[in-house]
């Protein structure tokens, strides 16, 4: 069968596991095989960039899921990204042994610095690798758990649950402020030296990472590409659309809910364990309400219900964000504010809306596009 | 079966594992019967001692005036509104009061609402392949692939609501009648035993009436329908049989001739034009 003949899901998956390959690929070539002075060579610097940048791809992909097709509007997506993020950083913490500031080979130089005696109990088996990892899961996946069982249970979806996953992130952020919580309070956790063995400041190490992130982007692209074209993702279409109605065929909504949503918190919860190491630093201000509105402004201008259009998003947004706030700092709110006002005036497909429209005018192409168009 | 042979028949160890292959039990003729139902809404009663019973197989139509409760008794048996009392039956065997809206759906009794309400970003073969009934817990339905029996019975439906040239066409697009068919066609994906339709040709053209009128009469006898309908014509096209509602309760039963001669129908239907 010719590759084009194959349903359009499964081509767009090949088209964009295709170009992410091509794009680590040519990443890593840029930046091993070309000298420091050659206009081509892309620096380390670049490169851990990159990397952050396909984090928040992954995150988007993750809001993407719940949003696109649950239609489940999550303005809390950033606290499982964040408890993600403080799991590998503990990890990292307790890697750093005595080569902090204090030297005290078990705690932290932050708990030295509050005269802490000993370990919390929620920091115990930090230290072992593949228990910090399964954290990286478990916290956010247990978080969603609990908070999405409440929530799906008593049918509070749409603004109202908006509402309540900012609240929940929210309120982590300012327990997360608190010294007494033991994660660091604003400063959060820092300081890294190393992650399993690999010396963090180390080229091949940020290379190694890059390439870690885009292998987490491909593969948690993938995994929500087979959900939302199983029968599953396709009841979870119905259930946005016309709840009720769902519920009514025989499918336990609040179900499908709470396990797409899991799904997506672990998803989030990965993305924000392999940005860390590359950012160096996790602190509450990941936990604000205005990064996880942010999130959404980059799935909403790439384009909702697509997935591709949330890494789209995601990138450009987050590369606008790199260039502005190193021209003009202040004015990038303004910006982004601008962004989101465009998108959802000119573009409300978002930039995959574009590529939809394109195709659309093709007749082979006009079943499907009209499919978009009601969607 | 005593105790002894239930032992020795090693081929069901464990009773309550196998499946209840019938569960409907019709062996006493009616399918749905209720019983002194009543329920009221601050205080006005939608539902007034009703007692209804429809046989196996039956094509029941019910008539009434607006507000007589015709929707609301709808709600009661697909487990929407509870009764302050009353008794609601599913053959001899299920007692439909103990049971939500997912369980009298899965035990097989469909209801198509007076609006349509189709998945419209979906097309018409998908709309019809979530109807299906099938294991529809989280993780068998993320492994779920198509069967060609069950590709065979979307492609039965298709016909039957002659919807074949739309398969792969959005929903959305469909249109009104179309939109109306689908939804029968879904709940006829269910199998069910028992089809509650709601108004079905609202709004609907002469000539979609007609083939809604088929389309209802081919189903009943292999399961039984229950229509709502305002549309004195099309009732008396299609009905054998006729309940007429009146303020929560029913105010006659019959053929259409007879419960058109019916002096009280026609004082609560005066000037409507039984």
């Amino acid at each position: 069968m010719h590759w084009l003949a194959k349903p359009a899901t499964e081509r767009n998956t090949q088209v964009f596991i295709g170009v992410l390959t091509a794009a680590l690929v040519a990443v890593c070539l840029l930046n091993l095989l070309l000298p420091a002075g050659h206009p081509l060579h892309v620096s380390t610097y670049t490169v851990t960039l990159l990397g952050k940048y396909l984090c928040y791809a992954l995150l988007a992909v993750a809001v993407d899921l719940v949003w696109g097709y649950l239609g489940i509007l999550s303005l809390g997506h950033g606290a499982f990204f964040a408890l993600g993020g403080y799991a590998m950083g503990m990890y990292l913490m307790r890697q750093i042994g005595d080569r902090g500031v204090y030297g005290d080979p078990v705690l932290p130089d932050f708990m030295v610095f509050l005269n802490w005696e000993s370990l919390p109990w929620y920091w115990h088996g930090f230290d072992m690798a593949w228990f910090a990892f399964l954290m990286v899961l478990l916290a956010p996946g247990l978080l969603a758990l609990v908070f999405g069982f409440l929530a799906f249970r008593s049918r509070v979806t749409g603004v109202y649950l908006s509402i309540i996953t900012q609240a929940l992130t929210f309120a982590l952020m300012l327990a997360f402020f608190r010294n007494e919580m033991g994660f660091g309070g604003n400063n959060g956790l820092t300081d890294f030296k190393e992650l399993l063995t690999f010396d963090l400041s180390a080229d091949s190490t940020r290379l190694g990472l890059f390439v870690a992130s885009g292998i987490a982007l491909g593969l948690g692209y993938w995994l929500c590409r087979a959900i939302v074209s199983s029968k599953l993702g396709r009841v979870c279409v119905a259930s946005r659309d016309a709840e009720a109605r769902t519920r009514f065929l025989g499918y336990r909504v609040e179900r499908v809910q709470l396990f797409v949503f899991v799904v997506s918190a672990m998803l989030a919860g990965i993305a924000g364990a392999l940005y860390v190491p590359q950012v160096g630093i996790i602190n509450p201000s990941v936990f604000s309400p205005l990064f996880s509105i942010e999130i959404v402004v980059w799935v909403a201008l790439g384009g909702r219900a697509t997935l591709y259009g949330a890494v789209i998003g995601a990138i450009l947004v987050n590369y606008a964000k790199t260039v502005f706030t190193g021209v003009m700092p202040d004015a990038w709110l303004f910006a982004l504010g601008g962004l989101f006002v465009v998108a959802t005036v000119m573009l409300p497909q978002g930039l995959a809306g574009l590529f939809a429209k394109r195709k659309r005018s093709t007749p082979a192409a006009s079943a499907k596009g009209a499919k978009e168009a009601t969607a | 079966m005593s105790i002894l042979q239930s032992l020795a028949n090693r081929d069901r160890v464990f009773e309550f594992l196998v499946p209840d292959e019938s569960p409907v039990d019709v062996r006493h003729g009616p399918i749905l019967y209720l019983e002194d139902v009543s329920v009221s809404f601050d205080g006005f009663k939608a539902i007034d001692d009703l007692n209804l019973t429809i046989d196996d197989g039956e094509l029941r139509c019910i008539i009434g005036p607006n507000g007589a409760g015709k929707t609301t008794m709808m709600d009661i048996i697909t487990g929407k509104t509870k009764p302050d009392r009353g008794q609601v039956w599913f053959g001899s065997r299920h007692n439909l009061l103990t049971m939500n809206e997912p369980e009298i759906a899965t035990l097989g009794i469909g209801r198509k609402f007076q609006k349509p309400t189709v998945f419209e970003a979906l097309s018409v073969f998908e709309n019809l392949e979530l109807a299906m009934s099938a294991d529809k817990r989280v993780m068998p339905t993320l492994v779920a692939r198509l069967s060609g029996e069950a590709r065979d019975r979307i492609d039965e439906v298709l016909a039957m609501t002659g919807l074949q040239a739309e398969r792969d066409r959005a929903a959305g697009i469909l249109s009104h009648g179309q939109k109306q068919w689908l939804e029968i066609g879904m709940l006829l994906m269910q199998r069910p035993r028992l089809l509650l339709v709601d108004e079905p040709v609202a709004g609907m053209t002469e000539q979609e009436m007609e083939r809604t009128g088929e389309l209802l009469t081919s189903l009943a006898g292999k399961q039984s329908v229950v229509v709502v309908e305002h549309d004195m014509g099309f009732v008396r096209s299609i009905a054998r049989k006729v309940t007429v509602l009146h303020q929560g309760s029913v105010l006659a039963e019959g053929s259409m001739d007879q419960v058109s001669s019916d002096p009280r129908v026609v004082e609560v239907y005066l000037g409507e034009g039984i």
